[in-house]
């Protein structure tokens, strides 16, 4: 099986340490993972914010950089979502009969990581290790659109050494929403103030997730309140084992 | 206080116009601590309860699916079932017509009550009233309107405007509510307190004078039923089943998309709606008639159709799915903007997310708060899953921001960085480059890893959130220098 990481821009600029547990743990797992240097972004802040035009090419660049891979992994749902829901619509649309074509057959293999990991490969243990108090926050994106369902949870608990708590009100929105959080930047930072008051709760002492977006939000705001709470991208929960540790 | 003082109180009825863009609003409503408990406390409630009775039936999948293709059977097909319901009205003793805007249905209404030579007519709650300020039109004929919706009857007596489709004075307690009364109810019991019962039976016994004297209604239509001509409302109260019996001329103004074409549809949304709305199995209080029966219940009926937006919202291949919606309110409840926003920053009587993909279409986005509303979401997807009839909210929102981007000369500044962005992205190279960039600048930008400040429009961020300063080396860096094997 060819796997390609599909890094997205954002994990890529600023979040390297989760795609390089992404390769890490697929390597654990005996996958080999290639990084096509071609990739660029899914276009979907531009998309989001109404900019199609802007986000066409980047559809396109998506297609010729996955083309011939059988599987195509992401840690990011909202990315993979917006992959899998919207790029055959916007291919379909831009009229390229050709394209269309391509994205149709190329998107069915895009997986966010836990879904490659539980429905392709197969597994719930991956042998990681994690000793600490962990809560998770199921995102908008991974539950509504992707419906990952309970396969990151499913994971976690197979984790050895990890206290995993439940996250009160877990499936309400962090307020991120990509451009959202400027524009409305007051709703979005009440929305915030919620979810971390809630992950406080929990007396966690790392906040999980499939996407460095929406952590990247809660994180901000974790760090801001000095709440000694950090943000963890459950890629690198799952690929830490009891070697990591020094 | 006489009913002329009531005349007034509509006639200074806030009226939408001017209203502030969306995220304007709701600053001042996020900063507004008891405003925002009461809406958390409400809608978590109806939020946990409108989740048990949806989840009490098995099939509600299928009913969902059902909702939905009734719906759209009848948009693609609404001329033929608008004259079938013309056709069935008139044949029943019902007189129809036909207003294509706001201006031309409130004309319509006041003549109508001019002819009977009332200046009193009581009302059902309506969101198509609400929609076209009908209250405002009547006052300025002279004429009064009562809303006979307890909601409906704070909201009016507060000079206020409703914040919620359902529940409209949701931003009320129980203690406003009781100060409402003793300063604007004349007949309100002297040392009236605020438990809920006391402050119903003071309502109960303000209305009861309005229903028994009342010579004319207006209602709303929460459904038309095209091959009998039947109208149908719902409500809780009971108050809209005097309004529909007992006087002697009924209104009813109904949107055009309001129709299912037969009884068995009917059922359909007997059953999404109560579940859906107010968490019940079955509704309170159903009223359906039929034109006008001699003897039993009002001797004159006239229907008032409206467009005012909708035929062009039905041209739009994405937005036209708004036109499905049943008025349920479970997108409010669920949305988490609604939530800390509060219904009054949508400008409309529509709030919250319905609010924000329907009034810009039936308005257009000429005015502050219609072209903000489609921006006025994080896109977290609760409304379609709640939604009963399956309109994707989120889909319809990010059209209709395409939409704002393809006409407007707004925001020059995102303009350009959307462009900027757009052309590096288009090229790994470049990308690569901007990433280089981006981690030279790290320490000059951040200190342990954290931005604190921002510059320009970034400092929304940054005003209550830390933001990651950029990393050592991008990932993409990283590969080229270890081919995925190093540290
Ligand atoms: S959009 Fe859907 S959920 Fe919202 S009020 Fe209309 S029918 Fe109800």
């Amino acid at each position: 099986m060819k796997v390609a990481l599909f890094i997205t821009c954002l994990n890529d600029t600023m979040f390297p340490g989760t795609g390089k547990a992404v390769v890490r743990l697929l390597n654990r797992l005996g996958h080999e993972v290639d990084f096509p240097q071609a990739q660029t972004c899914c276009g979907q802040m531009h998309f989001n914010t109404g900019y199609r035009r802007q986000a066409l090419p980047l559809v396109r660049g998506f297609a010729d950089a996955f083309a011939g891979y059988d599987a195509v992994v992401t840690p990011s749902a909202s990315c993979g979502a917006m992959v899998r829901d919207w790029h055959p619509r916007l291919a379909a649309d831009s009229g390229d009969r050709a394209l269309a074509a391509r994205v149709q057959a190329l998107t069915p293999k895009v997986y966010e990581l836990s879904e490659f990991l539980v429905d392709v490969l197969g597994v719930t243990d991956v042998g990681a290790y994690f000793p600490h108090r962990v809560t998770y926050h199921p995102t908008c994106h991974s539950m509504r659109m992707l419906h990952v369902g309970d396969r990151p949870l499913r994971l976690l608990r197979a984790v050895r050494g990890i206290d995993l708590v439940e996250l009160p009100e877990a499936a309400e929105c962090c307020g991120f929403g990509g451009t959202f959080a400027l524009k409305n930047s007051e709703v979005s930072a009440a929305m915030c103030a919620d979810k971390v008051t809630n992950v406080r709760r929990t007396g966690a002492e790392a906040l999980c997730a499939a996407d460095n977006s929406c952590l990247m939000h809660i994180g901000g705001a974790l760090s801001r309140t000095r709440s000694g709470v950090r943000t963890v991208h459950l890629a690198e929960i799952l690929a830490s084992t009891e070697e990591d540790r020094t | 206080m006489s009913s002329g003082t009531d005349s007034g109180t509509a006639a200074r009825m806030p009226t939408y116009l001017g209203m502030p863009a969306f995220p304007d609003a709701a600053r001042r409503a996020v900063g507004d601590t008891r405003l925002r408990r009461n809406l958390a406390h409400a809608t978590s409630t109806i939020r946990r309860r409108r989740a048990e009775a949806v989840a009490e039936l098995d099939d509600w999948a299928a009913l969902r699916e059902a909702g939905r293709q009734i719906k759209d059977h009848v948009l693609a097909n609404l001329g033929h079932y608008l004259r079938l319901l013309e056709e069935k009205v008139t044949e029943a003793g019902g007189t129809v017509h036909w207003a294509r805007d706001a201006a031309e249905a409130n004309r319509i209404v006041t003549d109508l009550v001019r002819a009977t030579g009332e200046t009193e007519v009581v009302k059902v709650k309506s969101m198509a009233t609400q929609e076209i300020g009908l209250n405002e039109a009547l006052a300025e004929a002279g004429i009064t309107a009562h809303e006979t919706d307890l909601a409906e009857l704070i909201v009016q007596l507060g000079d206020d405007r409703p914040s919620h489709i359902l529940v409209p004075a949701i931003h009320r307690n129980r203690a406003d509510i009781r100060d409402i009364f003793r300063r604007t109810m004349p007949d309100a019991p002297a040392g009236l307190s605020d438990s809920p019962a006391e402050l119903a039976e003071a309502a109960r016994r303000h209305l009861r004078a309005k229903f028994l004297s009342a010579k004319v209604a207006v209602s709303g239509v929460n459904f038309a039923v095209a091959d009998t001509g039947t109208l149908v409302v719902l409500e809780s109260e009971g108050n809209g089943r005097m309004c529909l019996t007992l006087p002697e001329t009924l209104i009813s103004v109904m949107g055009i998309e309001k129709i299912v074409p037969s009884w068995r549809d009917l059922e359909v949304f007997l059953q999404l709606l109560p579940r859906s709305s107010t968490a019940e199995r079955m509704n309170p209080y159903t009223s359906a008639w039929t034109g006008i029966t001699p003897g039993d219940g009002p001797s004159d009926f006239h229907l008032v159709l409206l467009d005012n937006g909708r035929t062009a919202t039905l041209a739009d291949e994405v937005g036209r799915q708004a036109l499905r919606c049943i008025r349920c309110s479970a997108c409010l409840n669920v949305c988490p903007v609604y939530a800390r926003a509060g219904g009054h920053a949508y400008g409309s009587p529509y709030p919250g997310p319905i609010g924000a993909i329907l009034s810009p279409q039936i308005r257009g986005i000429g005015s502050d708060v219609d072209s903000s509303l489609p921006y006025a979401s994080s896109l977290c997807g609760a409304c379609f899953e709640a939604c009963p009839v399956a309109i994707d909210i989120p889909e319809v929102l990010v059209h209709l921001r395409a939409r704002a981007v393809e006409k407007g000369r707004k925001h020059p500044l995102e303009r350009a960085v959307m462009d900027v962005a757009g052309w590096t992205l288009r090229s790994p190279a470049r990308l690569a480059l901007a990433q280089r960039a981006a981690s030279a600048g790290r320490h000059v930008v951040g200190r342990r890893g954290r931005i604190r400040r921002l510059p320009g429009p970034l400092s929304a961020w940054t005003d209550t959130r830390d933001a990651p300063a950029p990393p050592e080396e991008s990932f993409r860096a990283w590969w080229n220098r270890t081919g995925g094997k190093g540290e």
